[in-house]
């Protein structure tokens, strides 16, 4: 299949969907592309409940005039040129062919993911994100009357955990690493986003019954239930306990779940592939939303992390600069100061204490795919180094777990992203692009 | 056969069945596989060093939940809904085409 | 300024870690200085299949020797290395081929190489993946498949235990008259330096007759049992020869962790380690006309390398005339995996001044300088390309 797009934007998240909607009421033919198979992105994909916001968003954004590629991967660049260029993508279902989508604009919302840090006990089933057990409970999963621990760090923690107790769940605690003396910024910036401070006050009221301690992060994650834990230990090794830490005391809590993630990292597997320069991890833009790479926009959590509206408001602006309308973006990216000083805020609160370091010891798993031990690692120079020594980062996830937690634990840099940029089918790499393509090789003489 | 349900969803009277290692799970339109794999109380995967795992992080980027459906291997049942008469197979399942 | 080392050997690539060990084995005090760290250069993009290879009787004597070396050092490999005695399969698509097949059994098994015949049935039963209709294969049960990194830091290691040393991050700028300059600025001196750059070794020496020749590989999710051997298409024999123009063959390998490796693509003139689209597509659709059922396996990434090809296909190893001091350990093109060993064993035979188990005159650099210094090197590409 070949489709041909003036603008297509990667990601359906806020970002994609803003961006999406700018585009096509400006006249463009509008491709959008998403992995799951409802568009709204990390916030707003699993259908309820949905702020009002959302269902705006997500209305509008199936109202727009734009051809729609749900659950499908765009795993390879096969051209890029300034006039545009060709992407490959591969749907999740996995008898249907993969697709060249031809480009001249091209817009990356492809979002963020959590940042996992491994610490013994943490590879256990029930031990999650904390946007991933969210998901999973949108997604189906049961909750109620489950007991929840929330850890780890950044805004979501408490965002979840209010919605997990909407759902039923018994939330037994909320453990945030930093410090209060760490997040006072941020408490301040919100000051000046009433919006933002209305709902975080809303989520700390629908979670009061829970004690939120800060300075406080999970030591292990145990499949041994506690003396008082007499549930049903079923026929599969679980979480049954967490042990906690905070002002160097620690304790166990016996619980179902551990929803654990410290912060966002932003996906830029797809803006190093077509060489968008970078800077600390993110992707570099200019006021349009327009990076490095000539004809490629970027928009949402992988220029900052700075939440749903920052995504909205950039999104927004790259789509009418992809669309030629570069004023109408200039005038909208007066806004952004103010959201980029509440970005700023967050990454200081979401900074890491150096003492979650320590968590893992020499037989915790750091690469969950190739089952890699931390004593491997130490001895090892980068993440290049270890991923050929040691397998770490070889797997399927192609690295997007275990390397942030490599980033973290030893400073090693990601190694560039190589296609395709998801596990693909060996059939979806057989096939060249429909036009340009030099003549066939030859057959090898060896 | 045993039956695991969902109770959690609203329930507008037409739920799917699907079979997740030969047991059935009930669930609503809109689950995902991996909620239903949580449901039957299985492990998605084996590690490659032989432990058990079962999703992580919920929106397709670390593959823990990798299981093989209607015989196909590794796909990711976060990212995938749950269809009537589906069949859900985790450790051990046939990986050869 | 430390003692002078007898033996500096530039390169921990398989190669280099090759002649560490056996400079080491011999007694020289040694040391291996690497731009990064052991086997990340074409090292880490090989195949690592260890193969007895017949295209010229020197490369049968190189390779031959080599994996006798590889199977005398199998039992005592650390898990890591990943050897597999998997053996060959060499897939004859019809009768011509099969006359290849049996070709190829005379040759090897005068040079003591065991072989067997598959008839088309006895194939389909040992690769039921393959598609129906083959003629046969011929199997050589003792080439084998290794992981070549963690081969490299093996034999680093044992050139460690028996002495040698190891200096990692450290860029040569120039190596030669005894003397090799890092680019920080410091240098070290040896009374003889091997030049085991892989690809990288013209950037030492701008005049040895070496091109890059670019490689795709693929690498699959874990499907345990889908192939058993390592299979290589004869196919070849009926399409044109060439050495300047891409090309791609069917090869594909079982590793130890269920994987499927999927070979392979030459190119020349390609400097940067992009995807070659085209090229990737084609050289899997071969594999696919041989397994068709390989398009539903999940690749996890493609990645290229670059072999150091000769004009004349074999490695140069040996003493540069031009500077006594100076030894060479590059040229392996597609081989230098299963080379390696027997190559440390000629520039350590060399050094010591003993007598090598096979002979060197073949694989010596000085063949491309006798009488034909003027030739360009281009020339002597193009010359072999008409051969
Ligand atoms: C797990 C999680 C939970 C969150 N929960 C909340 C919350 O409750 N409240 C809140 O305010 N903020 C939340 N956030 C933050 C929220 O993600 C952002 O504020 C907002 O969603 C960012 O929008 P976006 O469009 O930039 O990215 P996203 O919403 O992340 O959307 C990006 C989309 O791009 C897709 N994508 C990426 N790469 C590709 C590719 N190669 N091919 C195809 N598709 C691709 C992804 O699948 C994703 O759907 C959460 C973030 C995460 C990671
Ligand atoms: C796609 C592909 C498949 C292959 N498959 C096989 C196979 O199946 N079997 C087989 O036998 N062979 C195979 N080969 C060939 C094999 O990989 C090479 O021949 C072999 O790795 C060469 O090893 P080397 O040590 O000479 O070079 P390299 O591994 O490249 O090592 C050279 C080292 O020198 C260092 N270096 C370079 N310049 C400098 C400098 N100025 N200062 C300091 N250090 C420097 C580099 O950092 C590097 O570590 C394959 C090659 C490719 C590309
Ligand atoms: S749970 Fe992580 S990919 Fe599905």
């Amino acid at each position: 299949m070949t489709q041909i797009f003036d603008t297509l934007v990667i990601g359906a998240g806020p970002a994609g969907m803003a961006a999406a909607i700018a585009a096509a009421e400006s006249g463009q033919r509008v491709g959008v592309v998403d992995d799951n198979p409802a568009p709204g992105g990390q916030v707003w994909r699993h259908g309820t409940p949905l702020p009002n916001a959302g269902r705006r968003w997500k209305g509008q954004f199936e109202a727009a005039p734009a051809v729609r590629l749900a659950g499908w991967r765009v795993i390879d660049c096969l051209r890029l040129a300034p006039d545009g260029g060709v992407l490959r993508a591969e749907c999740n279902t996995p008898s249907v062919p993969a697709a060249d989508l031809h480009f001249r604009h091209l817009i990356l919302a492809t979002g963020a993911r959590e940042r996992f840090l491994p610490f013994p006990g943490w590879t256990l089933p029930n031990v999650m994100g904390v946007g991933g057990l969210d998901a999973m409970v949108r997604g189906g999963l049961p909750i109620a009357g489950k007991r929840v621990v929330v850890a780890g760090t950044g805004p979501l923690l408490l965002a979840v955990a209010a919605h997990l107790i909407k759902r039923g769940a018994q939330v037994v605690a909320i453990c945030e690493q930093a410090s209060l003396a760490q997040m006072a910024p941020l408490g301040l910036a919100l000051l000046r986003q009433p919006g933002k401070l209305r709902q975080g006050a809303a989520y700390r009221w629908a979670t009061r019954k829970t004690p939120f301690l800060t300075h406080c992060w999970p030591l292990a994650a145990l499949a041994e239930p506690g003396a008082d834990d007499h549930r049903d230990p079923g026929t599969q090794p679980r979480l049954r306990t967490v042990t906690l830490h905070r002002n160097e005391r620690q304790w166990n809590v016996a619980c179902d779940y551990l929803a654990c993630g410290f912060h966002l990292v932003p996906n830029t597997e797809l803006a190093t592939l077509l060489g968008c320069q970078m800077q600390d991890g993110f992707v570099v833009t200019d006021q349009q939303m327009r990076t490095s790479t000539p004809g490629v926009w970027c928009a949402g959590e992988p220029t900052g992390i700075g939440g749903v509206d920052a995504s909205l408001l950039e999104g927004r602006i790259a789509g009418l600069s992809a669309a030629g309308k570069s004023e109408a973006a200039l005038s909208l990216s007066q806004r952004r100061p103010a959201i980029q000083a509440f970005t700023q805020a967050l990454e200081h609160a979401c900074r890491l204490n150096p003492r979650l370091r320590d968590l893992a010891a020499e037989e915790t798993t750091v690469c969950r795919c190739e089952d890699v031990h931390m004593g491997a690692l130490r001895e090892r120079s980068s993440a290049r180094d270890a991923r050929l020594h040691t397998r770490c980062g070889m797997g399927p996830c192609q690295g997007r777990i275990c390397g942030a937690a490599t980033e973290f634990l030893f400073g090693w840099l990601p190694d560039p992203a190589r296609p395709p940029i998801f596990p693909a089918l060996v059939s979806s790499l057989m096939e060249e692009a429909a036009a340009g393509s030099p003549a066939q090789p030859e057959i090898d003489s060896r | 056969m045993t039956e695991t349900r969902s109770t959690d969803l609203p329930s507008d009277g037409n739920s799917i069945v699907l079979s997740v290692d030969g047991v059935s799970v009930r669930v609503s339109p809109g689950c995902t596989v991996a909620a239903a794999v949580l449901m039957a109380g299985t492990p998605t995967r084996t590690s490659v060093s032989g432990e058990p795992r079962a999703p992580l992080c919920g929106m397709g980027i670390c593959f823990e939940c990798r299981v093989s459906i209607d015989g196909v291997p590794y796909q990711r049942s976060c990212q995938t809904l749950c269809l009537p008469g589906m069949k859900v197979t985790t450790t051990g399942a046939q990986l050869l085409p | 300024m430390t003692d002078p080392y007898d033996v500096i050997v530039v390169g921990a690539g398989i190669v280099g870690a090759a002649c560490a060990r056996a400079c080491a084995a011999q007694g020289l005090t040694t040391l291996v200085v690497d731009a990064a760290g052991v086997g990340g250069g074409a090292t880490a993009a090989g195949m690592g299949h260890i193969v007895v290879m017949d295209d010229s009787p020197a490369q049968l004597a190189l390779t031959r020797r080599s994996q006798q070396l590889w199977g005398a050092l199998a039992a005592e490999l650390p898990s890591k290395v990943e050897f597999e005695p998997r053996g060959t399969l060499w897939v004859a698509a019809d009768e011509e081929e099969m006359q290849e097949v049996r070709r190829k059994q005379v040759v090897y098994s005068a040079a003591g190489v065991r072989t067997e015949v598959l008839d088309a049935h006895s194939l389909a039963a040992a690769e039921p993946q393959l598609r129906p209709g083959l003629a046969g294969a011929l199997l050589v049960p003792s080439d084998a498949v290794l992981y070549p990194p963690a081969a490299a830091a093996y034999l680093i290691h044992q050139a460690m235990d028996l002495g040698a040393r190891m200096l990692p991050s450290q860029r040569v700028v120039a190596a030669g008259r005894g003397q090799v300059r890092m680019e920080d600025g410091s240098s070290l001196s040896a009374s003889r330096i091997v030049n085991a750059c892989g690809a990288g070794a013209i950037s030492l020496l701008p005049e040895l007759p070496i091109r890059k020749r670019r490689g795709h590989l693929l690498i699959t999710d874990r499907y345990p049992g889908f192939v058993h051997h390592q299979l290589v298409e004869l196919g070849y024999l009926k399409s044109a020869h060439s050495v300047a123009g891409a090309s791609v063959a069917f090869n594909v390998q079982p590793r130890q962790t269920g994987q499927v490796l999927i070979g392979s693509s030459r190119e020349f003139g390609e400097e940067d380690a992009a995807i070659n689209h085209t090229l990737l597509a084609a050289m899997l659709r071969r594999a696919q006309s041989y397994l068709p059922r390989i398009g539903a396996l999940k690749t996890i990434r493609v990645w290229t390398g670059f072999r150091a090809a000769t004009p004349d296909k074999l490695p140069l190893i040996g003493p540069w005339p031009d500077d006594p001091s100076l030894l060479l350990a590059t040229g392996h093109e597609g081989l230098g995996i299963t080379t390696s060993l027997a190559t440390g064993e000629l520039v350590a035979a060399e050094i010591a001044g003993v007598k090598p188990e096979i002979p060197a005159q073949p694989y010596l650099p000085a063949r491309f300088l006798d009488g034909s210094r003027a030739a360009s090197q281009q020339g002597l590409f193009e010359e072999a390309a008409h051969d």
